[in-house]
């Protein structure tokens, strides 16, 4: 068990982990103000804005990170920061999700436009060179 | 000499040819080890959410997230395909759309319909092909995806889901189990399979900020975004294996092509100086 006057922090990311140790204070920007948590804090659980969580470690160091959103929560003994590496925001989700679909309705639109005649002309092209090779294996072996 | 010049063209092709097959070879087991930490990396973050998750849903039995709810009818699927953006992999994306056509089969007999989000230019390329109906799609996402490249694709999915249009979501990826071995694999993405909650060591009710219905629903929607964020760097470490595979067998077949003709090559040399040498003894014979 930690130390009573140091906390355990995990920042981790869909992506990766980004920081996890012990600290004797955690600033986050919680969705409704920044809060500080310190050891045996009650257990909290809320989103976060975007914005900059710093961690006070023991040696008396500050280490800043960056989130672009996501959620705490604090036990009496750890603090775990789930960090989103996207800005989220409801309108960018929004756009993003429109591109998404624009995406999908573009490739069924051209069903037969150029790019899978390409397409169709390489496998052609494939398929020659593959009849022409075994044709020469038949050759060599016959 | 006839022939032997064509030959000699031949060999250096191939040789060429097997040059780059090899290079591309070596590229793919690099990559492949860089998409397997990636998916190392990944992994902290699912389990934490889960977690957090459980406790969640301990502490509030009363509300019932629409993510984590079952339907009792199911009149609609909605499926995340997760295929490469190119080729020269072997079979891999052919698995993986075979398994995905035998789920679309499996719910179609039941009179389900199914829509799909394709993740891959590979899949969209397949699947258009087919008379299906595409929600959205995400491609080129290169061999470091991001997660803000899924949240659009995803989000489709999950609006689609809340609107009644799909009653459940899958994910179809193909699963690495290791440089040899790549699998299709089928997960259940919605509703949200219920969690091992008795194994939780300690249970306590938290302070919200804001509500916990609204932490609940941005939390799942987080976390199904970090699977289907898992499944496309899975999926990469699949492909580079499956390109490591398929090149090295393309790399040992030019090898036994270039070795054959070497033999062809030798004979008809072989053969030419054996004429030129009947000629000169048969010129002298004659003299």
């Amino acid at each position: 068990m930690a130390e009573p006057h140091t906390i355990h922090v995990d920042i981790v990311s869909a992506e990766g982990e980004i920081f996890s140790g012990l600290a004797t204070m955690v600033f986050a920007p919680a969705s409704q103000g920044e809060i500080g948590v310190a050891p045996r804090h009650a257990p909290l659980l809320s989103m976060l804005k975007p914005g900059e969580v710093r961690v006070q470690t023991p040696d008396g160091a500050e280490q800043l990170f960056f989130v672009g959103g996501g959620a705490i929560e604090v036990q009496p003994h750890r603090v775990t920061v789930l960090a989103d590496t996207a800005q989220r925001a409801k309108d960018i989700d929004e756009a993003a999700a429109l591109a998404a679909k624009q995406r999908a309705e573009e490739a069924l639109r051209d069903r037969t436009d150029h790019i899978s005649q390409a397409e169709a002309l390489a496998e052609l092209a494939r398929a020659a060179a593959q009849l022409k090779i075994i044709q020469r294996l038949r050759k060599v072996r016959g | 000499m006839p022939g032997t010049k064509e030959i000699r063209a031949k060999i250096t092709s191939v040789k060429n040819t097997q040059k780059i097959t090899r290079a591309m070879q070596m590229v793919a087991t690099s990559k492949m080890r860089r998409a397997q930490d990636r998916m190392r990396a990944a992994r902290p973050y699912a389990e934490k959410m889960l977690n957090v998750i459980g406790h969640l849903t301990e502490a509030n039995p009363d509300y019932r997230s629409p993510y984590l709810q079952a339907r009792d009818t199911v009149r609609s699927i909605g499926i995340i395909v997760v295929s490469t953006d190119r080729g020269l992999a072997g079979a891999l994306n052919a698995n993986v759309f075979k398994q995905t056509l035998l789920l679309m089969r499996e719910w179609q007999a039941k009179s389900a319909s199914v829509k799909l989000c394709l993740v891959g230019a590979k899949g969209l390329a397949f699947f258009r092909r087919l008379d299906a109906q595409i929600l959205a799609s995400a491609s080129h996402l290169g061999d470091r995806p991001h997660v803000k490249d899924l949240i659009g694709a995803v989000k489709v999915m999950l609006d689609a889901y809340r609107d009644g249009q799909i009653d459940r979501l899958f994910l179809v990826n193909a699963e690495f189990v290791n440089t040899m071995t790549q699998q299709p694999a089928v997960g259940q993405l919605l509703p949200v399979q219920p969690l091992d909650t008795e194994n939780l060591a300690e249970h306590w009710d938290y302070l919200y900020e804001p509500e916990a219905a609204q932490i609940l629903d941005g939390l799942l929607m987080r976390y199904i975004e970090s699977q289907v964020y898992r499944a496309a760097v899975e999926n990469v470490a699949s492909e580079m294996a499956a390109r490591m595979v398929a090149m090295k067998a393309a790399t040992d077949n030019a090898g036994k092509l270039i070795n054959e003709m070497q033999l062809i090559y030798n004979k008809a040399r072989q053969a030419a100086i054996t004429k030129e040498l009947a000629e000169i003894v048969g010129g002298a014979a004659a003299v």
